[in-house]
């Protein structure tokens, strides 16, 4: 395979439309006649809900129609729960409300009307007589008595798990030492750019029923919602148009989806929705969530003997689709990057009156790295060693790969220690330690931060998965030479029309222009899996790879046969297939008999004429050219890196400034460094965000308080300091181009690195652990009652 | 994200306006650039009959320097004062504080006579014009001018009655040797002031303060005059040691906002701190 575009910094192709505003979002999707749906939401956390009185909405202006949880409870199936987990307590989760509200924001009554206006005004009009109920907000309190949200359960407890490997207590009993920490990582909101927005259309005649949705899982999400709706998988077109980022809150079936698709059914007229983004924040899922407590066991050279951690998972107040399974990828993660031999974590999974908890960019992983990094730290602290030094004492070396861990996993490859060496040498590291000892003399706090990471990507092998764990691709040759690929995968914002193109430019010797990426509409797509999990290339653009190698195999032959060669004899080279001479004459191929004398090379591109004309194809071929493939992974993938992040403090009011962000991640081979630059980017953004400034919070009614932009704080881009990004290149062999993946890297090794140079920085002052959001006010506290003892600091 | 019906009418000139709102009273809204009212209609947080924009009326957009005075029309849009020539030279801390205000597209659209009528207590102009001791000409049935420290009432709160419009904001040109800063602590999700301080000092020829103008924003439900730091700076001798005793004075006898972000107690924490560091820029400044 050439590599003209493989590894280069090819600009997105996706972009132009993007930046022009000339892209298809679901709002985007006019249809005539569209009828608009608005949803009542709880105002309580849990409540009795007595009545719901329509009356006087039915008799608003443009009001078509009005639907409570009695009118479709018994009609539309269970919003689905993928998880499967030993004896799981699996609330029935309807698509609106019925007796009781769960959470802020939970759906009660669907308002259609001719517009959004009118819909919104009549919701408005709608009287619930609610009963309000005492509230579990706290995930640990939760788990031990109190009101019950599910009260066929009589517990909030939605599961409990236990999982590791190794003699977790002769291992804490080996060791010289245990520390234990309390540890939190706060609930989030993906906030993606685009809200979720449904827009469903019923045919009648045809019993087609199309679903345009902002969703990373155009199949899984068809099947699902068909199953909800009860009728036949493949009547049912679900279309991911452009889809403005997800970071796993789309990986999911919600309610609106099916309720909208029915809703259509009823009326015979198209019917929309777009979220809003209070909604977003009150009704699309949360990630993270978990209170924790880790024990540690070590050596006093800094050896790690075991590591537990218990953890109280907020569930929410329902399942969605892979809620409770998050926790369990934390459990996966545990080891990190090092060598631990004992490993437990125990999971209480439990429901609170909240928005559900699902995956959020890296899903359980970066709650995993967080535990496990911010104990290397407190070991580090608790023995006066450096944080890198106890980071190198602990870590496998590049010839131990695969290497087992103690949480089942078998890491792929790994070199820990190059990725290490490398973040510190372009960080200048012990100069920056000098600098830190020199600024303290002064009076200043600065602080660094240094994070080594593994991640586990390319979810992934079937085994391990709820629904399926391969990728499809379908790749053709149109008559004129152009290059169509079918992903199964669907980017929304990863940049696959760009990446995947770059795959099948090189394998074909075509140019890139000439390749067109389709995705995310199930008529026109075979079945995929979607893209989450960082799968889309790993897994998705092996599938792609795959099905150019078996279409090659069938042009190769009929490149043979109209250059009358033998196939063994034909190269393929930059599009062009030729007669080896060598070979030719070895093999003995027959000499020009015709008049003619057959052609001495074709292009892929007469090939591709040849195949779709089949006037002249060897014997017992299929004309067309195309050729699909469903990659099943033998295993995951496991990119790694380090992260240093050295900041300051400001000691009169404890704003913190970043001084230098350094990251080196390896993601195995790279297709497009622009687009990983652009993934390690977005996620540190994300990590900046869960370490300094996002928190979902809910007060002691149960009421989201941060339930707008001007609450929430995303990090904008004054919030961003420079990155030096560089990156080590550790093939992987799992598929055969080595790419590992990269869409979560940012989030799972950012947020600890940061974290850990706010702990460095505040360390003169007794400080361990600061658990995130970490608010100036909070430093200026530590500070401030740091400065009344004598001597302190 | 989806507001109730409403009227829409966009008034010539500022007789019509007046005539407008004086017919439809509490029914109406006066919009001007309209980012602090439409999204509290989007959220139906307001719910206004009808929107009578004063936006388009050109008489009321304009920088001017008269007889020693600075005049600013109400629907001057951040943007023309933060590129304003005649500012930068006559009085920056005007368009340094509009570099603090939301972003580009809120500064083009965003009106200094809107924010000062909105009256959020987090908002920029109202220290600004609080440190320049600022006078506001007030149009309805008869014209009337008030002070600055008389026109922010509290949250959300004026001193504009039902019918008026605020017109003008106008204060004497700084003169001899002035010092001026705005700094201020953006909240990480609204960017608005967690805490926001202009400042405004006028410096003798002995080097001794003169006057000081002091704008306090974000930190109490209404913005305010730091009359304390004021009188201790006059006739102080700038030197670190005044700044210093003069900015803990920053938020006497102020009852602090709470928030997700920042109590009370840091908030007036923070306000000493800025004020300090407000004063000493200025300090700097006033060469």
């Amino acid at each position: 395979m050439s590599e003209k575009y493989f590894g280069k910094r090819q600009k997105r192709t996706e972009d132009p439309r993007l930046i022009q505003g000339l892209a298809h979002y679901v709002d985007d999707i006019k249809l005539p006649d569209t009828l608009h749906a608005v949803f009542l939401r709880s105002i309580y956390a849990h409540a009795r809900i007595k009545t719901v009185d329509t009356s006087e909405a039915r008799k608003a202006p443009g009001v078509v129609a009005i639907y409570t949880g009695k009118d479709v409870s018994a009609k539309i199936g269970a919003v689905p729960c993928a998880a499967a987990l030993p004896e799981l307590k699996v609330p029935d989760h309807r698509v609106l409300a019925t007796n009781k509200a769960y959470f802020v924001g939970h759906p009660i009554a669907v308002v259609v009307a001719e517009n959004r206006y009118a819909a919104k005004d009549a919701a408005d009009l709608i009287q619930v007589d609610y009963e309000e109920l005492p509230v579990v907000l706290n995930e640990e309190k939760g788990a031990q008595g109190g009101p019950i949200l599910h009260e066929q359960f009589g517990t909030n407890i939605a599961y409990k798990l236990t999982s590791g490997e190794g003699d977790i207590e002769a291992a804490l009993k080996s060791a010289d030492k245990v520390l234990k920490q309390k540890i939190l990582n706060q609930r989030l909101a993906p906030i993606a750019m685009e809200p979720r927005g449904v827009l469903a259309r019923y045919y009648p005649g045809e019993q087609e029923l199309t679903l345009w949705t902002s969703t990373q899982i155009p199949h899984l999400a068809r099947t699902q919602i068909a199953l909800m709706l009860g009728m036949p998988e493949n009547k049912l077109r679900l279309i991911a148009p452009e889809v403005g980022g997800g970071f796993g809150s789309k990986l999911n079936i919600y309610a609106e989806e099916a309720l909208l698709g029915w809703i259509a059914m009823q009326l015979g007229r198209p019917v929309k929705w777009i979220e809003t983004r209070r909604e977003n924040i009150q009704a699309t899922v949360h990630g993270r969530g978990q209170t924790g407590y880790i024990e540690v066991g070590y050596k006093k050279d800094g050896t790690v003997t075991g590591l537990r951690y218990n953890v109280f998972a907020d569930m929410g107040a329902y399942f969605q689709l892979l809620t409770p399974a998050i926790p369990t990828l934390t459990g996966l993660m545990l080891s990190g990057c090092y060598r631990i031999p004992a490993i437990q974590i125990n999971i209480t999974g439990v429901f609170t009156n909240k928005m559900a908890t699902d995956a959020y960019r890296g899903a359980g992983r970066p709650e995993a790295t967080y535990v496990v990094e911010r104990a290397l730290d407190l070991v580090a602290a608790e023995l006066g060693k450096d944080p890198v030094e106890v980071r190198r004492k602990n870590m496998p070396a590049p010839n131990e790969f695969p290497f087992k861990t103690a949480t089942g996993l078998f890491y792929d490859s790994g070199n820990y220690e190059g990725a290490l060496q490398k973040a510190l040498d372009i960080s200048g590291y012990s100069k920056v330690r000098d600098e830190q000892s020199r600024a303290r003399k002064e009076g200043r706090l600065i602080g660094i931060g240094v994070s080594t990471y593994v991640e586990i990507c390319a979810l992934g092998p079937s085994q391990a998965m709820p629904a399926g764990g391969w990728e499809s691709a379908t790749v053709r040759i149109e008559p004129t030479g152009k290059v169509t690929i079918l992903t199964g995968a669907s980017p929304h914002g990863q940049g696959q029309e760009t990446s995947f193109a770059q795959i099948a430019a090189d394998q074909l010797g075509v140019n890139i222009n000439d390749v067109t990426v389709i995705h995310g509409d199930t008529a026109v797509v075979q079945y995929g899996i979607g893209t989450f999990g960082s799968r889309a290339t790993a897994v998705g653009g092996t599938a792609v790879y795959y099905a150019i190698e078996k279409l090659k195999e069938k042009a190769n032959r009929i490149a043979a046969h109209l250059m009358e060669a033998g196939s063994g004899t034909v190269t393929f080279k930059e599009g062009r297939f030729a007669v080896e001479a060598a070979k030719a004459t070895a093999a003995g191929a027959p000499a020009a008999a015709s008049a003619v004398s057959p052609p001495k090379q074709v292009t892929i591109q007469d090939v591709a004429l040849a195949a779709h004309l089949a006037k002249n194809l060897p014997p017992d071929t299929e004309p067309g050219l195309s050729a699909t493939y469903f990659f099943e992974p033998k295993n995951f993938t496991f990119p790694f890196g380090t992260h240093i992040a050295v900041v300051e403090i400001d000691r009169e009011t404890g704003e913190i400034d970043f001084q230098r962000y350094v990251a080196v991640d390896d993601c195995g081979k790279v297709i497009n460094p622009l687009l990983v630059d652009g993934q390690v980017q977005g996620g540190i953004v994300q990590s900046i965000g869960q370490a300094l400034y996002e928190e979902v919070v809910y007060d002691d009614q149960g009421q989201l308080v941060s339930g707008t932009l001007m609450d929430y704080a995303v990090p904008k881009a004054a919030h961003v300091p420079w990155l030096e990004l560089d990156r080590t290149e550790t093939p992987t062999d799992v598929n055969p181009m080595g790419v590992k993946g990269v869409g979560e890297a940012g989030t799972i090794g950012a947020t600890p690195a940061i974290v850990a140079a706010i702990v460095d920085a505040l360390s003169p002052y007794g400080v361990r652990h600061l658990d995130m959001p970490i608010k100036p006010e909070t430093i200026w506290k530590i500070i401030s009652k740091g400065q009344q003892k004598p001597g302190a600091a | 994200m989806i507001p109730n019906s409403f009227d829409y009418v966009a008034a010539k000139n500022l007789d019509e306006a007046l005539s407008l709102l004086s017919k439809h009273k509490d029914d109406a809204k006066l919009l001007a650039g309209g980012h602090s009212l439409i999204p509290a209609m989007k959220l139906r947080l307001a719910q206004p009959q009808i929107l009578i924009d004063i936006s388009r009326i050109k008489d009321l957009s304009y920088i001017r320097e008269e007889g020693g005075r600075i005049r600013i029309g109400a629907m001057t849009t951040h943007y023309q004062i933060e590129s304003s020539d005649l500012l930068r030279r006559a009085c920056p801390l005007l368009p340094e504080a509009a570099t603090h205000l939301g972003d580009v597209q809120v500064r083009n659209k965003g009106t200094i006579g809107g924010s000062l009528a909105h009256a959020d207590p987090a908002a920029d102009w109202p220290a600004v014009v609080l440190a320049l001791d600022a006078e506001l000409v007030i149009a309805g049935k008869t014209e009337r001018v008030i002070k600055a420290d008389k026109f922010f009432v509290g949250l959300f709160t004026t001193a504009l009655d039902q019918g008026e419009i605020l017109r003008e904001i106008r204060f004497p040109a700084p003169k001899g040797r002035f010092g001026q800063c705005y700094k201020k602590f953006r909240h990480p999700a609204s960017g608005f002031a967690v805490v926001g301080i202009a400042v405004n000092l006028a410096v003798d020829g002995g080097g001794k303060c003169e006057s000081a103008g002091v704008g306090i924003t974000g930190v109490s439900p209404k913005p305010y005059s730091a009359t304390g730091v004021e009188s201790a700076l006059k006739g102080s001798a700038l030197d670190g040691k005044a700044l210093t005793a003069a900015a803990a004075h920053a938020a006497d006898g102020v009852n602090a906002n709470t928030d997700l972000f920042a109590s009370g107690e840091y908030r007036k924490h923070l306000a000493e701190v800025y004020t300090r560091r407000a004063l000493e820029t200025a300090v700097s400044r006033a060469k």
